[in-house]
């Protein structure tokens, strides 16, 4: 039988096993059947429901206005998978090619996807984080306990972290009407993703909207009565505040343990994987019959220097998912790379904020557009003289703009687009507190629009 | 009805807040709000509004999807 006999074959009934019934698991399972994959399709997932979207659940479902198991997902196409809910992957055999569920049973595969996502990363000690009242957010059990919790009028909220999601609870606290402490370690708001120009900004929007933000302090303990009920925060610097509800928003854990033993290439930064959402071994071989996507993969970007990169970004875990479903029927020469730039957005004080590409692959940022004291404005962040990234504060309609520039390694500061030019385009450090991405390498711009017609090219480097 | 908009496309062009607005709101100048499961009541509208977005950002089921309203596009 020649390779294309094979793969007929097993378009026609092989059997794919996705793991992790969720975004990336679900619209994977579409592009299969849409690129006419006929065989045996198994959909494994420890939450109990079927797939719903997540990011509503610190927006419309903390409002009050959509119920928690409000957020189910449409379904583009009948998938025609046995379902396997409620109960988790335990582990992957890559000789046998079996995932091992937890409960002992044994589900073949001739090609599996892994979409296990991350989950939300609890406080540190377990009995506080145990308390009556402290919550984390990743589920829609997570969303309904807190909209209830905020529902009962709390006499004031703690939320500790300053990030997308911990910023986005805050400003649904302040339009409920609610007291909110928010505790980050950073020195402002949104740090860690936009660096510390915009994350002034953040922090003034959150003051401005009578948030009580308290930046460059550790939240060390968590007090409850003798009912169990979270009562009392303690900081580092010896202060404590009064709060009935808590909520912890220190980022996610990438759920990965279950492949512990796989041979992936798989720890807590998610599993390495090449541009086509391949899974990687140990040793760095690719696999042919392992694939990954969503916020557990962890892919290279030529456009970042080929860094292996994981992202949270919903739109991503849609664009991993569909090419990782292409490549798992095609031919090796009708592969397609996922080179597209990441996308993110957030709704948070009433601001649309969005980002095109890596910023923290950044030594630069500058205002570009707007006024940041409007909060409408568009800044670009760049590294070594070139273009890597852009974030708009209700200003999205000139992110295509700043992607094309990313895309052709334009220079940076970039030649700026005529309308809405602020009067100081000094661009100034972008002073991220973590390690920032440093590292000499290629220069590549990225062709081609259809997936799969998206190919990269070497190009100069500006400075 | 299930509903998701891939907010990533959107372009805050509020078309579809106009002809559902009980299914899609505006939240300040141009970040979109709405309602992953509107009432059955809202489906003609809400076909209509994902119709009729310029960047096509709306989902429905498909077998919502299948018998848009043919009107769809305000001119
Ligand atoms: C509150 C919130 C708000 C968000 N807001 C935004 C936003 O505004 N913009 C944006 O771009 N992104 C946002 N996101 C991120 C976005 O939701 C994620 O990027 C997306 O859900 C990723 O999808 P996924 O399928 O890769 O992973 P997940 O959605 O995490 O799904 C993974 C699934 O696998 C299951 N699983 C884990 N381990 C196992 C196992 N061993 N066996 C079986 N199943 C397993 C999990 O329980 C889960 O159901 C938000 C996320 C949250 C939580
Ligand atoms: S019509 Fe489309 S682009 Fe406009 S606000 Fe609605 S979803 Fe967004």
């Amino acid at each position: 039988m020649t390779s294309a006999d094979n793969l007929r074959a097993f378009k026609r009934d092989g059997r794919i096993v996705v793991v992790g019934a969720s975004l990336a698991g679900l619209r994977a399972a579409e592009a299969l059947r849409g690129e006419g994959f006929t065989g045996s399709l198994t959909m494994i997932g420890d939450e109990p429901s079927e797939p719903y979207d997540r990011p509503p659940l610190s927006k419309q479902v903390l409002t009050g206005w959509v119920p928690a198991d409000g957020t189910l997902l449409p379904r583009r196409r009948d998938i025609d998978a046995e379902w396997l809910l409620g109960v988790p992957a335990g582990g992957l055999d890559m000789r046998a090619n079996q995932v091992r569920l937890a409960d002992g049973r044994e589900v073949p595969f001739d090609r599996v996807l892994i979409a296990t996502g991350v989950r939300a990363r609890p406080w540190f000690v377990e009995s506080e984080a145990d308390l009556d009242g402290v919550f984390v957010l990743r589920t829609r059990e997570h969303a309904e306990g807190l909209q209830r919790a905020l529902a009962a009028g709390p006499s004031r909220v703690l939320i500790i972290g300053a990030g997308f999601t911990g910023s986005e609870i805050a400003s649904i606290c302040r339009e409920r009407g609610i007291a909110v402490t928010v505790a980050e370690l950073a020195p402002a708001p949104l740090v860690g993703a936009l660096g510390a120009m915009v994350g002034d900004v953040a922090a003034d929007m959150q003051r401005a909207h009578g948030v009580d933000l308290r930046c460059g302090v550790k939240v060390t303990r968590l007090e409850g009565d003798a009912q169990g009920r979270f009562r009392r925060a303690h900081f580092d610097d010896g202060s404590a505040i009064d709060a009935d509800v808590a909520v912890v928003a220190l980022g996610g854990i990438r759920n990965t343990e279950w492949l512990r033993g796989s041979g992936l290439a798989a720890g807590v930064w998610g599993i390495a994987c090449d541009t086509g959402c391949r899974a990687l071994t140990l040793d760095g071989l690719i696999t042919d019959d392992v694939f990954a996507a969503g916020d557990v993969a962890r892919c290279p970007n030529p456009i970042y220097e080929y860094r292996l990169i994981s992202l949270e970004h919903w739109a991503n875990a849609v664009e991993q998912a569909e090419v990782a479903a292409h490549n798992m029927v095609s031919g090796q020469a009708d592969r397609w790379p996922h080179l597209s730039l990441p996308v993110f957005w957030s709704i948070q004080f009433g601001v649309n904020i969005k980002t095109v590409g890596v910023p923290t692959f950044a030594d630069e940022v500058v205002v570009t557009q707007g006024s940041v004291a409007d909060r409408r404005f568009v800044a670009a962040y760049g590294y070594r003289g070139r273009v890597t990234a852009a974030v708009s504060f209700n200003n999205a309609k000139w992110l295509d703009h700043y992607r094309q520039l990313i895309e052709t390694a334009a220079p940076f500061p970039p030649p700026f687009p005529a309308p809405d030019q602020p009067a100081d385009m000094k661009p100034v450090p972008v002073d991220f507190p973590g390690p920032t991405l440093l590292a000499q390498g290629a220069t590549v711009v990225v062709t081609g629009h259809d997936p799969g017609e998206r190919r990269v090219t070497s190009a100069q480097q500006h400075r | 009805m299930r509903v998701v908009v891939d907010l990533s496309r959107c372009q805050g062009y509020a078309q579809c807040a106009f002809l559902a607005p009980e299914a899609f709101r505006m939240h300040g100048e141009e970040a979109l709000m709405y309602d992953p499961n509107p009432d059955d009541a809202q489906r003609d509208r809400v076909l209509r509004a994902a119709a009729a977005c310029p960047v096509q950002a709306i989902l429905v089921d498909r077998l919502e999807a299948r018998d848009v309203p043919v009107e769809a596009s305000p001119s």
